[in-house]
């Protein structure tokens, strides 16, 4: 695989934290290339860094060593502004527990990203929200407050959300893991249709059956990917 | 972030927490209710004791003429004749800062007839310069003139409450009737508008202005040119004691008046009047910012105790916004936005408050109120303030989140 078309490019990406005086490499000489339009899983048990290793994909943290480039762009060394920025432009979010704003219409949840970007006129922002709702297949339930959808309802939410900046990275922890298996196969069959669509996708996960469904499988152990 | 979509949310959040908003923004609302209150009624009294001290005429300083010393026993202020007509003019001629002068005689205890009717008064004897010197216009009718001063005609102006008493109720005095005062007639030019009692109980409009020729000549018999006072108004009271200065020189001087030796004269002034009233308003402001001081303290201290829960309540909402690219300011910007409408949204009704409460106090106790807009303003800037000032610190904690932590948060 070329550097070239490579939308992550991570090079002996360290994490070292410091507990108790003692230096404890979380992520420990991590190199990746993920290709545009990749759809990857990564697996491996709790402590094995690939949540860190996570939260560094998705600029929510940086690495204490290493360099890490999304499109051709080295972010490692950005400061706080500036990586707010890529989050908010280039990496869409999806968490397990759905990380919905309460008491608040999913048509306002999947405005929200668009508050901290671009000026945009309240009408541009209810169309977007209101096509990726459609796309979901929440275009019945645009006023709904989080309390009145179910679980698959709720993520599907967080899904438009995580796409209403158009990002090119899709990044998401255990988006399965608080859904019954029918909910979860309904948003896999989403990130199937997003994949196709050319986003790339990264996806962290316990489950072998979800994991089979990705392209490719990163396993990781003691902060290194082994497989 | 856009400022109107900052408002916006803010609105939304504090709107979601009616009954919690509400009650944090409470101290803010009483305090500045009481404050808004008291200073509209402070404000009112003030005014009320400017207005009755205003009536009494403009910028004036009293001259009496001096005390009589028979072998060793003063007569007091008024027993000595010794203020004369040429003085009024040469103190209007000589001292800078006096603007006009009156000469006054006095006829004390005159009865007077009108009809069936007679009552007993005070016979002031001035010059035209009176009527603006004492800021007291005519309700009906003309005062008189220079020529009628000049030709010493008997004519006069009647106060209202001589009026009140010479003529039956529901009747007019007919124009350019006659009244006889002692038992001379002279003709009505007008009656004086009402000006009401003075602070001190005096009834200013028991009285009878006249030319002061005739006055002396007529009711006092008087053949020399001596007054019993000199009313004196000076530019400003800024320059109270420079004119006192200049008119005691000037007297002095005229009356020949040993270095050694008191003024042969009495000069009165409302400095300690209008002392008193800047004092007791002085207090009063010291008053108001005190009790402003603590209740906005009080009330801030609500706001930031709030403010800092309600930060910890939404610790996974604003990791949430830092994941989908809030920057630290974004989040700063929100919370401060939030507590500064707590407090700004608590300054108003607490104005509306305040206002109301003012204006029933005015109806049930008949106190004089006064609101300016400038209080109003300055209230919903302080209590905006508040809002930054205790808002920022909650605000800097949850813009400092460590978005990963945060979003873990439980």
């Amino acid at each position: 695989m070329s550097k070239t078309n490579s939308v992550v490019s991570l090079r002996e990406i360290r994490k070292i934290y410091h507990l108790g005086g003692e230096d404890i490499a979380a992520v420990d000489g991590v190199s990746l290339d993920i290709a545009g339009g990749d759809f990857v899983a990564i697996m491996g048990a709790s402590g094995s860094g690939k949540s860190t290793l996570l939260n560094i994909l998705g600029c929510l943290d940086q690495p204490t060593s290493g360099s890490y480039g999304i499109e051709g762009e080295d972010v490692a060394r950005f400061d706080k502004d500036c990586l707010a920025r890529v989050r908010n432009r280039r990496i869409g979010f999806v968490f397990q527990n759905f990380s919905l704003l309460a008491r608040t219409s999913a048509l306002e949840n999947v405005e929200m990203p668009l508050y901290y970007g671009a000026h945009l006129q309240a009408a541009e922002r209810h169309q977007k929200a209101r096509k990726l709702l459609q796309r979901v297949g929440l275009g019945e339930r645009l006023h709904h407050t989080p309390g009145q959808l179910s679980g698959g309802q709720m993520q599907r939410v967080a899904i438009a959300r995580a796409l209403v900046n158009q990002p090119s990275i899709l990044l998401a922890d255990e988006p399965t893991g608080n859904l019954d298996s029918r909910s979860g196969a309904e948003i896999m069959a989403l990130f199937h249709e997003l994949s196709a669509e050319g986003i790339t996708l990264i996806m962290v996960t316990h489950s072998d059956d979800i994991a089979r469904q990705a392209k490719r499988t990163i396993h990781m152990r003691d902060g290194r990917v082994v497989a | 972030m856009n400022p109107l979509l900052l408002l916006r949310m803010a609105l939304r959040a504090l709107w979601r927490a009616k009954v919690r908003s509400l009650l944090t923004s409470l101290g803010i609302i009483v305090g500045i209710a009481a404050v808004i209150a008291m200073k509209a009624i402070g404000d009112g009294a003030t005014v009320m004791i400017q207005d009755q001290m205003s009536s009494l005429g403009n910028n004036l300083v009293m001259l009496f003429s001096g005390s009589q010393n028979t072998s060793g026993v003063r007569g007091g202020l008024g027993t000595q004749q010794n203020l004369m007509d040429s003085d009024a003019v040469a103190l209007a001629r000589e001292c800078p800062h006096v603007q006009s002068v009156c000469p006054t005689v006095m006829a004390w205890y005159t009865q007077i007839i009108y009809g069936p009717n007679n009552w007993r008064t005070t016979v002031q004897g001035v010059t035209p310069s009176f009527q603006e010197m004492r800021r007291w216009p005519v309700s009906d009718g003309t005062f008189f003139t220079e020529a009628d001063q000049r030709s010493g005609a008997h004519v006069c102006v009647l106060g209202a409450t001589v009026v009140q008493n010479l003529v039956a109720e529901g009747e007019e005095l007919p124009p350019n009737t006659f009244i006889r005062v002692r038992n001379i007639p002279f003709r009505v030019l007008g009656v004086l508008a009402k000006k009401g009692t003075t602070a001190w109980g005096q009834d200013q409009d028991d009285t009878i202005l006249m030319p002061l020729n005739a006055c002396r000549r007529v009711l006092q018999r008087n053949p020399f040119d001596n007054v019993n006072q000199i009313l004196v108004s000076i530019d400003n009271m800024d320059n109270l004691e420079v004119a006192r200065n200049e008119i005691t020189a000037v007297l002095r001087e005229r009356h020949h008046t040993a270095p050694a030796a008191d003024n042969d004269f009495g000069i009165r002034d409302m400095t300690e009047m209008t002392q008193m009233v800047s004092s007791v308003a002085n207090s009063m402001k010291i008053l108001l910012t005190l009790i402003a001081s603590i209740s906005l303290i009080v009330g801030g201290i609500g706001i930031m105790n709030i403010m800092l829960v309600s930060v910890t309540e939404r610790t996974r909402e604003i990791g949430l916004r830092m994941a989908v690219g809030a920057r630290q300011r974004d989040i700063l910007w929100q919370f401060l936005v939030e507590a500064i409408l707590l407090s700004g949204v608590g300054g108003l009704i607490g104005i509306g408050f305040g206002v109301g409460a003012a204006h029933i106090l005015a109806n049930a106790k008949q106190w004089p109120i006064l609101i300016d807009t400038s209080t109003i303003l300055l209230a919903l800037i302080v209590a905006a303030s508040t809002g930054i000032i205790f808002g920022i610190y909650p605000a800097w904690r949850a813009s400092r989140l460590n978005p990963i932590d945060a979003l873990r948060y439980e």
